[in-house]
């Protein structure tokens, strides 16, 4: 139970990974097969941010006087997952246009129907 | 089988994910980088908000390959989905409560948008959260009037606009401050809407150039 208690932003960050990844490898329909991206991507997406915190820390603006820098948050994960997310738009977008054409070419979106896909 | 073969796999990998992350230190101490953003951020931007700071002045270079990456992806779904037809497509016409809804909810969402971008460098929020926000005002005005098309071509024009000013804005930073994407105009009062350089300027740039990019991706996808 401390394990659980100390290590639950972990968990939860690696389990939406581990679901993704489960996802790629076994869901046979491409487009569960893009969720499963979109898991991976908000997994690592929410690991860089825990990274970043600290104890009781504030979000990091000056928004009025007097704030103590020393209490928050790592800026600089928020940047790169800011830079992650508008990347993980365009993967999605191309992922699924990818998905439509081939949905128009086979008639089907199941990856044992279509031929050449098959692992 | 194959399910339990990609299981047992995944389960070897994370467990060695786990070694690897369990000796990061949680909640403990930053890093001196961000030390240093923190401490001298505001002195050397004149932006409250720090990550506005990080990803448009220290990082200001990863931000216009964010946007080369943005811009890429937008012109990969075009190329992918070139000259594709749906044969015998049905649009059912939306009904009246979507038709009026969108309507009158377009200019607010606009609007919206503009306000999360001209903020970004005061309060959260920036360019690429506001030109999300627009381009679900365009996602609705879409359902409302499912045969209205925006023109393609203003897309382009804007969405180049965008991203020439703001490569422009950084050759002028070249030129003037010494190195591309510095800071050279006039910080201002802190937390006032006119703070920060030249940080609310290109927020704004990012902000019109997503916007376009992102309802441009929706209209593709929806044809």
């Amino acid at each position: 139970m401390d394990f659980l208690y100390h290590n639950i932003h972990f968990i939860g960050a690696f389990g939406l990974m581990f679901i993704g990844l489960y996802m790629i490898a076994v869901k046979k329909n491409l487009i569960k097969k893009i969720i499963g991206l979109g898991f991976v991507e908000t997994g690592i997406n929410l690991f860089l941010i825990i990274i970043g915190y600290i104890k009781n820390g504030t979000a990091p603006i000056f928004s009025k006087a007097g704030l103590d820098p020393a209490r928050m948050v790592d800026p600089v994960p928020q940047a790169l997952v800011l830079t992650a997310i508008v990347i993980n738009v365009a993967i999605l977008a191309l992922a699924l246009g990818l998905a439509i054409r081939l949905y128009g070419h086979y008639k089907t979106l199941n990856v044992e129907k279509i031929r050449g896909l098959k692992w | 089988m194959k399910k339990i073969i990609s299981f047992v796999l995944l389960v070897i990998i994370f467990i060695g994910i786990y070694f690897a992350v369990s000796q990061i230190p949680y909640g403990k101490d930053k890093m001196s980088v961000s030390k240093h953003y923190l401490n001298n951020g505001v002195k050397e931007n004149g932006a409250s908000n720090i990550v506005t700071s990080v990803v448009l002045n220290y990082r200001g270079f990863d931000t216009l390959g964010e946007l080369t990456i943005l811009f890429i992806g937008a012109i990969g779904l075009g190329v992918v989905l070139f000259g594709f037809e749906t044969k015998g497509k049905d649009i059912k016409s939306p009904s009246l409560i979507l038709n009026a809804g969108s309507t009158f909810l377009f200019p607010f969402i606009l609007l919206f948008g503009i306000y999360i971008f001209i903020h970004g460098h005061l309060s959260p929020g920036g360019g690429f959260q506001g030109g999300a926000v627009i381009a679900s005002g365009f996602l609705i005005s879409y359902l409302g009037y499912p045969k209205k098309r925006i023109s393609e071509k203003g897309i382009h024009i804007v969405e180049s606009l965008g991203g020439t000013l703001f490569i422009l804005i950084g050759l002028l930073g070249l030129l003037l401050g010494g190195y591309f994407l510095s800071n050279i105009l006039p910080k201002g009062t802190v937390n006032t809407l006119v703070s920060g350089g030249i940080i609310p300027l290109l927020y704004v740039l990012i902000g019109i150039k997503v916007g376009a990019e992102l309802a441009g991706i929706i209209y593709k996808l929806m044809e």
